[in-house]
C-alpha cells in the first residue's frame, strides 16, 4: 500500500488523534498525540492489510531547537515496517515538556523494552507501565539526560563514579608485583 | 540551561557470592569474560547449571555518537560509524552514506555503486570469518578458527590496497567513493574469489556434520519467526527463524537491484539453523562481488553534487592554503555546501550483524539535528534474556555467539 494512503487510513481511524502527516523522500509520516499511543500502534499491527509486524526504531527527539510550528518539547519516533506487505510508515507520538511520559509498547514488541529503556537514559522520558524503566547505557547514578539539548556536549565536573574508580587505581598501586605472579603489599604499608 | 554532572551519594554495589545454602545463587559473568565478545556483563540467576533469570548489562563502550554527530558535519560523522561495528567498519559507512545520500537528494554514479556493494560484501564476509572463527572457538572448536583468519587477513590486505587502512576504512564517501579501484586490486580480488567457495567447504567439513558441534548447536536457543520477529532480531537470526527479511531484497540500495543473489532462510531458529544461514550467505556475498567484478561500469566515482568534503584523486606534493591546483587545498575540503535540504528520514541497510538504521532529522543546517542509529546488536543483546532462560550456561555462551553482537555497535 502507499505510504500516504496508510496515514489517511490511519487519520479516518483516529480523527482526533492525528495532528498532521507528511511525505518526504518518499517517507510517510503521522504527527500524533501520545495518549492513545498504544491503540494506534497496535491498530497498525493487526489490521489485516496494514499489518506493521517490524518495530524498526523507536528513539526520542527534543524539539527545544528545532526550527518549526508548533513542535512540542520532546517526541518519541516509531519507525514501523511490514515485512510480509513491504511498505513503512513514521509515526511521531508528542511528548509534553513537564514530567515527559508516555505509554510503553513492550506488550506489541518484546523489543521496545531496551529501545524504550535507551530513550529514557538519554532523554529522561518515561514510559508508563514498562516492566524494567532503568538506565541502560549510562551508570545508574548518571545525573541528568544527555541526548536533551539543554545538556553540554562536555562537562566541567566528572562523574561522580570517576573519583571512585580513580581511588580504587591508587589502592591497587599499593600492592607490588614479583616475577612469580603473586601480588603482595608493598612493606611500608604495614 | 546548562545542567552540571554534580556529584551524588554512589551506593555499595554488592557482589552477590554463591554461599552454599540452597541451590539457587547469582554470577556475574564478565564485563571483560573472554566469551562474551567485548565489554558485555550478563548478570546470572542460577539453579544448579540452569538459568532461571538473566540480565545483560552493556554500556561498557558508551561514546555517545548520536549526541557527537549533533554537533558534527555530515563528513565528519563518517568516521564515527567506523567505530560502531568495527569487524566490519565498510559496511557502517555504506550504510551511513546510504542514509546520507536519500537525506540530502545526493545522487551516486553507477560505478561508484559497484564498488560500494562490492566493499560491503566483502565487509559481510569479514565478519562473517570472524564470527565463525570465534562462534567455533567459543564452542570448542579451535581449528576452524585459524582457518577463517587464513581467509579474512587476504580481505584485510585487499583492504589496505584499496584504501590503506585495514580497520578503520572511512572509504565510501557521500555521493560516492574515496579513490577508484586499481587493476592489481580487482586481479587479487578475482585470484581470493576463485579459491574461496573452496576454503567454506573446508570450513563445513570440520564441523558441518561433527558429532560435538551439533550436539551445542541443535535445538539450542530456539526461536520462533514470530518470537524473533518481535524480539527484533534481524539479519541472519532472523532468516534462521525462516522469516525472509533481507534488506538488499527489500529496499535495495547501490547496486544490490542490478545483481542476482539469494537469500539463504532456515526453519528451525536454532543455532544451527542460523550458523548454516551465515555460511551461505558467505557464497552469496562471493557470487556478489563476481557479479560486481564482471559488470563495473566505467565513469566517475563521485556524484556532482557531493558535498565539498571530497579528497582529491592525486594527492599535490604540497597542500598549501590558495596555493595548489585544488584551488584553496585544505580549506575547500571542509566548506560546507549551502543549502542543506531539511526533513526527516529513516533508512536501513544490511550489515553483516543485521538492519543498521539511521534516523535522520535535517533542519537545513550543515548538520544534523539528530542522528538516531539503530543498531543491531544493541536489540540482539536485549533479547538474549529472553533466548537464555531456562537454558544451562554454558549454551548462554553459544547463544551470544550465535546472535553475532559487537559490543561496540551496541553501546555506539
Amino acid at each position: 500500500m502507499e505510504s500516504m494512503a496508510i496515514a489517511d487510513r490511519l487519520r479516518a481511524e483516529f480523527p482526533d488523534e492525528i495532528l498532521h502527516s507528511y511525505l518526504n523522500q518518499g517517507q510517510a509520516a503521522v504527527v500524533v498525540r501520545s495518549g492513545r499511543i498504544v491503540d494506534i500502534l497496535r491498530w497498525l499491527r493487526t489490521t489485516e492489510t496494514i499489518h506493521m509486524d517490524h518495530l524498526r526504531s523507536l528513539c526520542g527527539v527534543d524539539n527545544a531547537r528545532r526550527r518549526g510550528p508548533g513542535l512540542a518539547r520532546f517526541e518519541v519516533v516509531y519507525n514501523l515496517y511490514s515485512i510480509a506487505l513491504r511498505h513503512e510508515i513514521r509515526v511521531r507520538a508528542e511528548v509534553e515538556d513537564k514530567e515527559p511520559a508516555i505509554d510503553s509498547v513492550v506488550e506489541l514488541w518484546a523489543s521496545a523494552n531496551w529501545m524504550e529503556r535507551e530513550t529514557y537514559d538519554l532523554f529522561g522520558i518515561r514510559f508508563n507501565n514498562h516492566p524494567d524503566l532503568r538506565r541502560v547505557l549510562l551508570p545508574e547514578d548518571w545525573v541528568g539526560h544527555p541526548l536533551r539539548k539543554d545538556y553540554p556536549l562536555k562537562g566541567k565536573v566528572e562523574w561522580s563514579g570517576m573519583t571512585e574508580l580513580l581511588e580504587k587505581t591508587k589502592n591497587l598501586d599499593r600492592f607490588g608485583f614479583k616475577p612469580d605472579g603473586q601480588a603482595t603489599p608493598k612493606e611500608d604499608d604495614q | 540551561m546548562t545542567r552540571p554532572i554534580i556529584k551524588t551519594e554512589t551506593k555499595n554495589l554488592e557482589i552477590p557470592v554463591a554461599d552454599g545454602e540452597g541451590d539457587r545463587y547469582s554470577l556475574r559473568m564478565g564485563p571483560q569474560h573472554p566469551a562474551t565478545h567485548g565489554v558485555l556483563r550478563v548478570d546470572l540467576e542460577l539453579d544448579g547449571e540452569t538459568i532461571v533469570a538473566c540480565t545483560p548489562q552493556v554500556g561498557y563502550l558508551h561514546r555517545g555518537f548520536e549526541k557527537l554527530a549533533e554537533n558534527k558535519t555530515y563528513t565528519q560523522t563518517l568516521i564515527l560509524t567506523d567505530r560502531l561495528d568495527y569487524i566490519a567498519a565498510m559496511a557502517n559507512n555504506v550504510g551511513y552514506c546510504v542514509a546520507v545520500e536519500r537525506l540530502l537528494g545526493i545522487s551516486v554514479p553507477p560505478r561508484a555503486q559497484y564498488i560500494r556493494t562490492m566493499v560491503a560484501e566483502m565487509s559481510r564476509l569479514c565478519s562473517h570469518l570472524l564470527w565463525l572463527a570465534t562462534h567455533a572457538l567459543d564452542i570448542g572448536a579451535m581449528t576452524v578458527f585459524l582457518y577463517c583468519f587464513r581467509e579474512r587477513e587476504v580481505l584485510l590486505d585487499l583492504f589496505e590496497e584499496l584504501c590503506g587502512a585495514r580497520l578503520t576504512f572511512s572509504y565510501p564517501r557521500i555521493g560516492g567513493v574515496r579513490q577508484d579501484v586499481t587493476t592489481r586490486f580487482i586481479d587479487e580480488l578475482q585470484r581470493f574469489l576463485d579459491i574461496f567457495p573452496g576454503r567454506i567447504d573446508e570450513y563445513e567439513t570440520l564441523i558441518d556434520t561433527n558429532r560435538i558441534w551439533l550436539k551445542r548447536t541443535v535445538g539450542v536457543g530456539k526461536v520462533t519467526g514470530e518470537e524473533a520477529l518481535a524480539l527484533g532480531l534481524t539479519g541472519a537470526c532472523l532468516r534462521g527463524s525462516g522469516v525472509d527479511y533481507d534488506l538488499r531484497k527489500h529496499q535495495p540500495y547501490d547496486a544490490y537491484g542490478l545483481v542476482d543473489f539469494e537469500v539463504p532462510l532456515g526453519s528451525d531458529g536454532d543455532i544451527y539453523a542460523r550458523y548454516r544461514c551465515r555460511m551461505e550467505e558467505m557464497h552469496q556475498s562471493a557470487r556478489i562481488i563476481q557479479q560486481c567484478i564482471d559488470q563495473l561500469p566505467p565513469g566517475p566515482i563521485i556524484g556532482p553534487d557531493a558535498p565539498d568534503l571530497v579528497m582529491p584523486n592525486k594527492a599535490p606534493a604540497r597542500l598549501e592554503a590558495g596555493t595548489n591546483a585544488y584551488g584553496t587545498g585544505l580549506i575547500k575540503l571542509i566548506r560546507d555546501r549551502d543549502p542543506y535540504l531539511a526533513g526527516d528520514v529513516y533508512v536501513a541497510t544490511e550489515v553483516p550483524k543485521g538492519e543498521l538504521g539511521f534516523y535522520f532529522i535535517a533542519d537545513g543546517n550543515n548538520r544534523p539535528y539528530r542522528m538516531h542509529i539503530r543498531s543491531p546488536s544493541f536489540i540482539h543483546i536485549g533479547a538474549l534474556a529472553a533466548l537464555a532462560k531456562g537454558e544451562l550456561i554454558a549454551d548462554l555462551i553459544a547463544n551470544i555467539g550465535s546472535l553475532d553482537v559487537v559490543l561496540g555497535e551496541s553501546d555506539r
